[in-house]
């Protein structure tokens, strides 16, 4: 084999080289308008992606926030041990792991049951109407739902109103100054948010499934549920998986514009997230080098997360993202 | 269902009447539910005569258009030559783009870059980093795939070159995924608080979501009304002008989303092919 090609290359290569190079610059030419539109777009990528990802070697540097970043002193893992060390990152960890798992575990299956019942409804013109609505709070911005929430849920507010009218409770509470309190609000707002859209994926996928499926069911005597079950379900299991896998690698990204809004120094305990946390420890107190290193690590452990539920749902039903 | 529907507008509904009511009365009157206890216009005059919450809507409106504009152009721009097969070193830049997705150097670095491009305090820093994302690049490319491609090659006999036969030929054919993704990107961009709260300092260049952020935030609400102008038999609160702000900042938004659904479910899902 090695022979065999040291004889080849001398005498053919030299010569494909060139005309291939040729026809490359020829090509090229050819294409010039497309390669620059196309290059517009990496040039854009490194300016703004590529660059701010060298950034990240301030995670090993003494950064103290002014002059030039390549210019500080190196720390090695100094900012890594003090992760380490640090006793209120544990709290932010387990707040974004628990707010994290148990929006994926309550709210990853609602929208599915959502865009099942919605099926089954008769009439076409309800279900556009309730399908409209569903998905209008996903419009409005995490500020103007903040607003909301904090209004309601205040010592004067509606939920204390109904609650005590309907003897549910005595005193009124402010939920937001308790911590106990914040997660279940973070969780049923997000739900309450996201999940109309959400549902359009599946509903665009149950649409594609063709009728003959239910027609055969139907014949063999399978009942609505069954239908749902056994025709349905499988055939947008493949939309399920994909979609899973990108809500297990967000996993850690446990929506920081909801929880900016709805955090404050009382419910603190409870609400803080890492990536609250490397915003409030960087800019704020201005600990660049240190919030970096938080940042990072939170990085690789989701893309750890990522490839384990791509592997996993690819063993499940061969349906992965790669 | 009607659960369903009720429990999701009415929030929105409350808001709605209680932006309408008189601050005082609903402040010392207890809770209002269904309609306006006592109707007033007064907490919109407040909002409309205060320059900080004007120039804060000037700034989301010319932000919005802007960027999107500039986005939805050069998104479709470069994933108009990416959709091309022919196009030499294509995978090359898919991969570039593909690891994007994926990795990037979070809040601390990005923030530092942008500063030292001198992007802080400046209406640029909407505009230049939310021009492009492979996100969207990925819809574009599904859709422009399924131009048939006799279009493209009458132009190019016709002299057109690549760029011209994308703006005259392949942006107006694609207008649903044109408008999928202006949708998503406009959204993106009025809601956007985050960005106007870190990377600005001056009341100028502040976006009517950032204000309303610092104002529930921080509660701090009633400088709006404090220098709402000379008169003295107000009867605004701070709650009352923050909710009628959040309808004003929200209207918009809800007005333009029904004309434009029947585009985005499309987009959607020739989103949700390509995962």
């Amino acid at each position: 084999m090695e022979s065999n090609a040291g004889i080849q290359s001398p005498v053919q290569k030299p010569v494909n080289r060139s005309r291939g190079s040729a026809s490359l610059y020829r090509k090229l030419l050819a294409q010039r308008y497309l390669q620059v539109m196309a290059l517009l777009g990496v040039a854009w990528m490194i300016l703004f992606h590529y660059i701010p990802m060298y950034g990240i070697i301030l995670a090993f540097k003494q950064y103290i926030g002014i002059g030039d970043v390549a210019k500080a002193p190196w720390a090695g893992w100094e900012h890594f041990q003090a992760i380490f060390e640090d006793e209120l990152l544990l709290q932010v960890i387990k707040n974004t792991l628990g707010i994290s798992l148990l929006k994926l575990i309550i709210g990853f299956p609602i929208p599915i049951i959502f865009a099942l019942f919605l099926n089954e409804l008769r009439s076409l013109k309800f279900n556009r109407i309730v399908q409209t609505i569903s998905y209008l709070p996903h419009f409005l911005s995490w500020v103007i739902l903040g607003g909301i929430l904090t209004a309601w849920l205040s010592d004067v507010g509606i939920v204390n109103d109904v609650l005590m009218g309907l003897g549910f409770i005595k005193e009124p509470i402010f939920y937001l100054a308790e911590p106990g309190y914040f997660w279940t609000i973070v969780i049923s707002s997000d739900i309450w948010k996201e999940f109309g859209w959400s549902a359009i994926i599946y509903i665009a996928a149950i649409a594609s499934i063709s009728p003959e499926l239910y027609e055969a069911a139907t014949i063999d005597g399978a009942g609505r549920f069954q239908r749902m079950w056994y025709v349905t379900l499988p055939c947008i299991k493949g939309t399920i998986s994909i979609l899973f896998i990108l809500a297990i690698s967000g996993v850690l990204n446990s929506n920081f514009d909801q929880i900016l809004v709805l955090k404050n120094q009382l419910n603190e305990s409870a609400s803080s997230v890492i990536d609250i946390y490397v915003y409030e420890v960087g800019i704020k107190s201005g600990r660049f080098s240190y919030s970096t290193a938080v940042g990072l690590v939170k990085g690789i452990i989701a893309f750890i997360l990522l490839l384990l539920a791509n592997s996993v749902t690819k063993r499940m039903n061969q349906s992965s993202l790669f | 269902m009607l659960l369903i529907c009720f429990a999701t507008l009415y929030p929105i509904w409350y808001v709605l009447v209680n932006s309408f009511n008189d601050g005082k009365d609903a402040m010392t009157g207890g809770n209002i539910y269904w309609i306006p206890r006592q109707f007033s216009l007064e907490n919109y005059e407040t909002v409309f005569k205060n320059d900080g919450i004007m120039t804060a809507m000037g700034i989301t409106v010319a932000k919005t258009l802007l960027g999107t504009v500039i986005h939805v152009f050069f998104t479709a721009m470069v994933a108009y030559a990416l959709s091309r097969k022919d196009l030499i070193f294509r995978n090359f830049y898919m991969i570039i783009g593909t690891i994007t997705l994926f990795f990037g150097g979070g809040l601390i670095p990005n923030y530092i870059w942008l500063r030292d491009l001198g992007l802080l305090d400046t209406f640029g820093v909407y505009i230049y980093p939310a021009m492009f994302s492979f996100f969207d690049l990925i819809i574009f490319v599904a859709f422009f795939r399924e131009i048939p491609e006799g279009l493209e090659e009458a132009a190019k006999i016709d002299g057109a070159n690549d760029f011209s036969i994308f703006v005259r030929i392949v942006l107006p054919v694609s207008l649903p995924v044109v408008a999928t993704i202006s949708l998503f990107h406009g959204v993106w961009q009025w809601n956007d608080y985050f960005t106007g709260l870190l990377y600005t300092n001056s009341d100028y260049l502040q976006p009517i979501q950032t204000f309303l952020y610092r104002v529930i935030a921080q509660s701090s609400s009633n400088q709006i009304v404090g220098t709402a102008g000379g008169a003295i038999n107000r009867t605004v609160t701070s709650q009352s002008i923050k909710l009628a702000t959040m309808v004003i900042t929200t209207l918009p938004i809800v007005l333009a989303y029904p004309f434009l659904q029947k585009y985005f479910v499309k987009g959607l899902m020739i989103g949700s092919l390509k995962g």
